[in-house]
């Protein structure tokens, strides 16, 4: 069985499955069952400054999107930092890092954007043998309007800023979680890096509005007739949060910066993939808000098979394999020719490529008396669409055609070597094609 | 095809050799994987998931149903195989409409459970048809550990005991080894040979050796055994069978079902089986239905199965009741055979109603007959060949929550101990608990 010991910043975990800084790590009784079944670490959830804590909101926090048969594949939340008082949380971390040493505890904070508070909290959290502080710059709602966590992410300046007092300040490894509400992910890493980050985090929440009521005209949650926008994430986030990672992880600036990755994992693959896109682990959140601590053990069972499938002994194998594979539109291979292909024995016969296409593409798939469907390869031009929506994995798939085939549908044969839009001849920059 | 259904009398080859193979095929088909991920999919991942309450070998089928949907059937199956060794076999024969489906939340919710037996016949399959065999043997601790019956409760516990690195012996009395798995059950929920497979797969883990045709009392005593190993594990199964107490029981075509199913699972050719025009199946359990619904299916053309109680007493599942009469068996409730009837053979079947009343069964005294040129007893089996010093109550093997008898050193489980329901399943899950024990008394 593959080795699952993850390595990251020095912090050591039995596997690389952490959970995020998020209700589920909001005290000690969560925590330890999160141990119990097996989790390689947590980042507990923010602690804010000494006095007072935070007050949330006494209605739902919590709205949703589903999916067929109400699979939830989307969350959001309107819950603050904890609101415990702080010196509780540091009692609870102190216990439960001795008595689960080999595991991973990670404590995320949001203070004032001075220097005297951030100071501070790093001396109180040092006292707890926490292994590292992540700094969430990152929850978009609430926090934000004081001039905390996403207000600070979105302004790279400030993120430099405090990673900087904070790597003064203290010698934990020091994680810089980062929110998706920017424009360009690489800005707020390169700040991090240049502040002294040991690692970025994200993706946090993305803001959001779940549902509309339309009898109360009110965004969900609704508190008292009003609504807020949230903080948004679950499965339906990933595809953002991966090409975020891919972002910072192909800069060069931030290549060697390592990466926690977050962002709708919910099994061993969803793991696998991100780390494949560069993160050295993965943060869940949203998969054990529905279904519970004990998917860890899915994790761990999937993710060893597939490397002991692959040969890979150690979770660093593959780690950023598929980075050197994220290019570019400009760079793809414009004379890679493939066609779609109908399994006739597969099929169940629904109609539903014949309707994306003919509808809405490109006229490409024939549907025949006795409802065969079959593709025109002299129309198709590979657009993907049909196997998308495909109910059936595998029924439709895509096939190559070769270099020196004939192409139906231009009636070129497929060339033989690579030739992306840089160098083709309708690109208006292309100074060879204007020279001709 | 030298005969029809209609050919009088008990004949072989009624059928076509086609209808033959359809009879017999997989009663319900393998899923394949576009099934299977969509039967996955419906599971809830419920928390302290009834399903796994229900299963008598407490397998986690929440975790392995994911473990499904994430393309990991193989990590699957050793989530299945961890606590039932047997879980192939059980994923075959289970009765999981009144175990983990029949609590299953979806079952409540809309009246269609998750299909947890087929998906978890697909992981264990899909292993299996690899050939790999997930477990390893721990160091050899010296100890030898005797094991009477290869049936599901002895390899259960011979497999896990082999796991703990006991070296182990299975004595059996047949000649070959699986027991009911091998000899009773429906042909149709084990096609291709799959106790046999499973049997073999099972032995990968080494450190089992069978010997074949021994039985305790036939030259070999429970002294020999606990003389000459660490422990033994009685695994004998109900080796007698009920007497209908009818005029009549030993006319010629008055068979035992037990025997002729198990001459059913061992034919190489079903066409040489034979089997009466009008068959006549007295019993209310399994092995009636089983014995009734392959007599149909082996071309008799009537098949009748009697039982002395109401629909609601019998001990077959409302499931295979309807399987039976699907297949075109009919159903009798509420009739005592009184009396066999025939001339040398067989002729007919004398019942009477009955009528149960503060849970006593009385006759009405209203008779009726039912043409018979084959019999097939089936009211249930006995104990038998227990030896001396193990103390016996109710017709079982007493056994504590670890399957420990009477006798220091000596562990039972299975259909012969007391406790079960005397399914696969609990069989296994008995075997699995007494090698748990005995090991931990071994290495203590």
């Amino acid at each position: 069985m593959a080795d699952l010991t993850s390595n990251f910043l020095g912090i050591k975990s039995p596997n690389p499955f952490w959970l995020a800084s998020a209700p589920p790590t909001d005290k000690e009784y969560n925590v330890r069952r999160a141990f119990e079944a097996g989790w390689g670490g947590v980042v507990w959830k923010t602690l804010g400054e000494e006095g007072p804590p935070v007050v949330n909101v006494n209605g739902p926090r919590y709205g949703a999107i589903y999916g067929a048969d109400r699979r939830l594949l989307g969350l959001n939340n309107i819950e603050l930092i904890t609101d415990r008082p702080l010196q509780q949380n540091l009692e609870e971390i102190t216990r439960v890092k001795k008595d689960y040493p080999d595991r991973a505890i990670i404590v995320s904070l949001m203070v004032p954007c001075e220097e005297q508070p951030w100071k501070d909290i790093l001396k109180a959290v040092e006292t707890t043998g926490a292994d590292g502080v992540e700094l969430n710059f990152g929850c978009p709602h609430g926090m934000a309007e004081r001039g905390m966590g996403g207000a600070v992410g979105q302004v790279p300046e400030y993120i430099e800023m405090v990673t900087r007092w904070c790597k003064e300040n203290t010698k934990m490894p020091v994680i810089v979680k980062l929110t998706p509400n920017i424009t360009d992910i690489r800005k707020p890493a390169e700040a991090a890096l240049r502040g002294g980050a040991d690692a970025v985090s994200l993706i946090n929440t993305i803001n959001s509005i779940t549902t509309v009521d339309l009898d109360t005209m009110a965004p969900e949650p609704t508190i008292d007739g009003k609504g807020t926008h949230g903080g948004y994430c679950g499965p339906a986030v990933k595809p953002i949060a991966l090409n975020m990672v891919a972002e910072i992880a192909r800069n060069p600036e931030t290549a060697n910066l390592p990466i926690s990755g977050i962002g709708g994992v919910t099994t061993w693959r969803d793991a696998a993939e991100f780390m494949a896109l560069g993160c050295g682990n993965v943060q869940v959140c949203t998969a054990v808000m529905t279904y519970g601590f004990k998917i860890v053990e899915e994790m761990i069972s999937g993710l060893s098979q597939w490397m002991d499938e692959k040969g890979y002994t150690s979770v660093d194998d593959f780690v950023g394999m598929a980075v050197p594979n994220v290019t570019d539109w400009q760079y793809l291979n414009l004379n890679y020719i493939t066609k779609a292909v109908i399994d006739q024995d597969a099929c169940i016969q629904c109609g539903r490529c014949y309707a994306a296409c003919e509808d809405t593409s490109h006229q490409a798939i024939e549907m025949s008396e006795d409802r065969k469907f079959s593709v025109k390869d002299d129309e198709c031009v590979a657009c993907n669409l049909c196997v998308n929506v495909c109910p059936v994995e595998g029924c439709i798939t895509m096939k190559q055609v070769m270099p020196g085939e004939l192409d139906e549908r231009t009636g070129q044969k497929v060339p033989a070597e690579y030739g992306n839009w840089i160098d083709h001849p309708n690109n208006p920059g292309n100074t060879c094609a204007s020279g001709k | 095809m030298p005969n029809s259904q209609m050919t009088p009398g008990i004949a072989p080859g009624r059928l076509t050799k086609d209808a033959y193979a359809k009879n017999f095929t997989d009663l319900h088909a393998p899923l394949d994987a576009h099934e299977a991920a969509v039967a996955a999919d419906r599971c809830y991942f419920c928390y302290d998931a009834p399903c796994q309450t229900a299963c008598p070998t407490s397998i986690d089928i929440p975790m392995f149903i994911r473990q499904i949907s994430t393309g990991t059937a193989e990590a699957a199956a050793v989530k299945i195989f961890e606590e039932n060794i047997l879980g192939g076999m059980c994923a075959r024969v289970c009765p999981t409409e009144t175990l983990c489906e029949e609590v299953c939340v979806r079952e409540v919710a809309e009246g269609k459970p998750v299909e947890i037996g087929r998906l978890q016949r697909y992981a264990t399959d899909t292993m299996m048809e690899k050939g790999v065999h997930p477990f390893e043997r721990a160091e050899p601790t010296g100890k030898k550990v005797a094991v009477v019956g290869a049936g599901p409760a002895g390899l259960s516990c011979a497999h896990r005991l082999a796991m703990h690195g006991h070296d182990v012996v299975i004595l059996d009395g047949r000649e070959k080894a699986g027991g009911l798995n091998e000899f009773g059950i429906a042909a149709y929920k084990s096609v291709d040979d799959f106790a046999h497979r499973e049997v073999e797969w099972l032995m990968q883990i080494g450190g089992i050796t069978v010997e074949y045709g021994k039985r305790l009392g036939d030259g070999m005593s429970l002294a020999d055994l606990t003389g000459s190993y660490d422990a033994v594990f009685l695994a004998i199964g109900l080796g007698g069978v009920n007497a209908l107490r009818a005029d009549g029981e030993d006319l010629d075509g008055v068979l035992d079902a037990v025997d002729y199913i198990a001459k059913l699972r061992q034919a190489d050719d079903l066409s040489k089986m034979p089997v009466g025009r009008n068959v006549v199946v007295i019993g209310g359990g399994m092995t009636a239905v089983d014995a009734a619904v392959q007599s149909k299916l082996l071309g008799a053309e009537h098949v009748s199965m009697v039982y002395r109680r109401g629909k609601e007493r019998m001990a077959a599942s409302e499931y295979e009741q309807e399987l039976a009469t699907a297949k075109g068996v009919t159903i009798i409730y509420n009739a005592q055979p009184v009396a066999i009837h025939g001339d040398g053979a067989v002729r007919e079947v004398e019942f009477e109603y009955t009528v149960e009343e503060d849970g006593k069964l009385r006759g009405t005294g209203e008779m009726f007959r039912i043409p018979a040129d084959q019999v097939f007893k089936a009211i249930g089996q006995t104990l038998e060949g227990v030896p001396d010093g193990v103390a016996v109550e109710r017709g079982k093997i007493v056994v504590n929550e670890h399957g420990r008898t009477s006798q220091d050193g000596v562990w039972a489980g299975g259909d012969c101990a007391s406790g079960g329901d005397d399914l696969t399943v609990t069989a296994v899950a008995e075997g699995r608990d007494a090698a748990i024990d005995i090991n931990a008394t071994l290495m203590a």
